[in-house]
């Protein structure tokens, strides 16, 4: 329609005021959605904080979880316990990443020689995806200490990196598995035409390109290990829940829980950003390459 | 089968390089190959002919096992690969493949394509690879190319890097794939120099195809396909020039009407073949326009 209106020369030049009046009609479609989206984003947010304020208990709420003082007073010590967090779940991500691995490549051999091997994965995926984290942190952090074996240990930090490994490494198998199923069987073919073995086929030819593939879902599953890292403290491992749970007890003011959802989210956010930008690269890449 | 001491396109033919017997295979309900019987000599190029579905393809991928086989045998140079206890990883690295769809590995460059299989199934050291791969690329006129990866490529540029890879592991035997159906006309050409160029060094080749002039001239022996079987194999001159088959000739006959018909065996046709058009002058090209 503007388009028309340039060509159409024979027409006389509209005034300023008309001009804008006409833009206010029919904006851009770019800044008519900037426009519907900042009026949107405003309305909502007026309407969840009108209600959230006049609620019969909002001043209840904002003396225990909106506490200024208790945050800034708190925040160095809660996020120092986040450092038992950083360290189970770098250490578990490792095992995890290379357990599930394992676990899928397992799943994926199809000679009838291996069928327990098949089995023992699909059993193990279907468990430790099927009982809730909880459970298992439960289960593993009480149960096996309680057999006193000897030689077992009874640290936290011990069977929480356990118990999360375990969990997630049921969840990665199934990521790296639809990653290997993602690459054609002609990839393999070839491989497998020049003579590589079946192993040196996944190893060089299929295993490359499944990673390369999932790389987006293993991030949306690093930032799932990441928050049940808090789950641990069930268990007695001194993190950040553990630390924010003891100083609610002792002041009855819910800021610290405050405190932990900020730091989480510190680092959640950039990762599942990071995430939005891996795929929307992918996503480019392929639209260039189909061009 | 008599001992031919010379092929339809002169070149001197050697001991028996393959060999095929009753071979059978089935995709569940669906018989794709339904007895094969196939010899083919040292040096020789065969081209198999026939409709979509007849089964070359599938011909192919049996020879190598890349399809497991129902019944018959394959001999590969006097020895049954088809045999219990044959590691098909050691035949596999004797007879080359190349497929329609190039299925150069994506993730690689093109010199790691090549000198993949020669380091980690002949354990040739890198450097050494690196330069047998670079003289083959060379030679097909792809040295510059040795840094890219295959989706910077055209497709002719893709499949000649697909031929490479698999001459890096030094073959008797060669199976291709109707390797130029994938190809955007103007690329046929540098790609069938490229077989042409081979068949003249004196590979082994099995050549599935629908380049039937191109096969008129490269081939010492065409088989025709027809529902799983070899209905008739001669060489270019008998099976294009006197059918003996009726079948054979109704399927050249539908070729010459799609316009996919030139060269050698168009003047071997007694059939009537329409004037040919641009895309049949294709080849012999020039390498790598």
């Amino acid at each position: 329609m503007r388009a028309l209106e340039v060509s159409d020369s024979s027409r006389p030049r509209p005034s300023r005021s008309q001009r804008i009046a006409e833009s206010l009609r029919h904006p851009p479609p770019g800044a008519k959605a900037v426009l519907i989206a900042t009026v949107s984003t405003i309305t909502v947010l007026t309407v969840a904080a009108f209600v959230a304020v006049n609620s019969p208990g909002w001043e209840r709420v904002q003396s225990t979880f909106f506490d200024f003082e208790v945050f800034s007073q708190r925040f160095p010590q809660i996020l120092h316990a986040f450092r038992v967090n950083i360290q189970i779940f770098l250490i578990s991500q490792v095992l995890v990443l290379v357990g599930g691995l394992l676990l899928a490549v397992m799943r994926g051999l199809s000679s009838p020689v291996f069928f327990p091997f098949r089995a023992a994965a699909t059993i193990y995926i279907d468990i430790f995806r099927g009982v809730p984290s909880i459970l298992i942190i439960f289960l593993l952090g009480f149960g096996v200490p309680a057999l006193r074996i000897p030689g077992t240990t009874t640290e936290p930090f011990f069977w929480a990196v356990v118990a999360l490994t375990l969990i997630w490494s049921a969840y990665v198998a199934e990521v790296y598995r639809a990653g290997i199923e993602s690459v054609h069987p002609s990839q393999n073919a070839a491989a497998r035409s020049l003579g590589l073995s079946a192993t040196q086929s996944m190893r060089y030819v299929v295993l490359p390109q499944a990673v390369r593939r999932v790389i987006p879902p293993l991030l949306n599953d690093s930032i799932g290990l990441l928050k049940d890292t808090a789950l641990v403290s069930f268990i007695g491992a001194v993190e950040i829940f553990r630390r924010a749970q003891i100083i609610v007890a002792a002041e009855f003011d819910f800021t610290p829980y405050l405190i932990v959802s900020f730091i989480f989210l510190a680092l959640t956010i950039p990762m599942s950003r990071f995430v939005d930008w891996l795929v929307a690269r992918d996503r480019n890449r392929q639209m260039a390459g189909a061009r | 089968m008599t001992p031919r001491s010379h092929g339809a396109s002169g070149r001197r033919l050697g001991s028996e390089a393959l060999r095929i017997e009753g071979l059978h295979k089935a995709f569940g309900e669906l018989e794709v190959l339904k007895g094969i019987d196939l010899s083919i000599a040292e040096h020789e190029v065969v081209c198999l002919i026939g409709a979509s579905g007849s089964g070359k393809s599938t011909l192919l991928r049996c020879i190598n096992l890349l399809e497991p086989i129902d019944a018959g045998r394959v001999i590969v140079a006097g020895e049954e690969i088809t045999a219990r206890g044959v590691k098909i990883d050691v035949i596999r690295r004797r007879i080359g493949i190349v497929f329609q769809a190039y299925n150069l590995f994506p993730h690689m460059s093109v010199i790691d394509n090549v000198t993949l299989a020669p380091r980690k199934v002949l354990k040739v050291g890198k450097e050494e690879a690196r330069s047998q791969a670079a003289g083959l690329l060379r030679r097909f006129g792809l040295e510059e190319k040795a840094e890219q990866y295959p989706d910077r490529l055209s497709g002719g540029q893709q499949q000649r890097v697909a031929i490479v890879r698999a001459l890096a592991m030094q073959p008797d035997l060669l199976l291709l794939d109707e390797i130029t159906s994938a190809l955007d006309p103007e690329l046929v050409a540098e790609v069938l120099e490229v077989i042409r160029e081979l068949a003249e060094s004196g590979m082994t080749m099995v050549i599935a195809t629908h380049e039937m002039g191109f096969a008129g001239d490269i081939a010492d022996r065409i088989c025709f396909l027809e529902q799983g079987q070899i209905l008739e194999d001669g060489p270019p001159s008998q099976v294009f020039g006197d059918p003996r088959e009726a079948r054979t000739r109704e399927f050249l006959q539908r070729v010459i009407e799609s316009g996919r018909m030139g060269g050698q065996a168009a003047k071997h046709l007694n059939i009537d073949a329409p004037p040919p058009r641009a895309s049949e002058t294709r080849w012999p090209g020039p390498m790598g326009r």
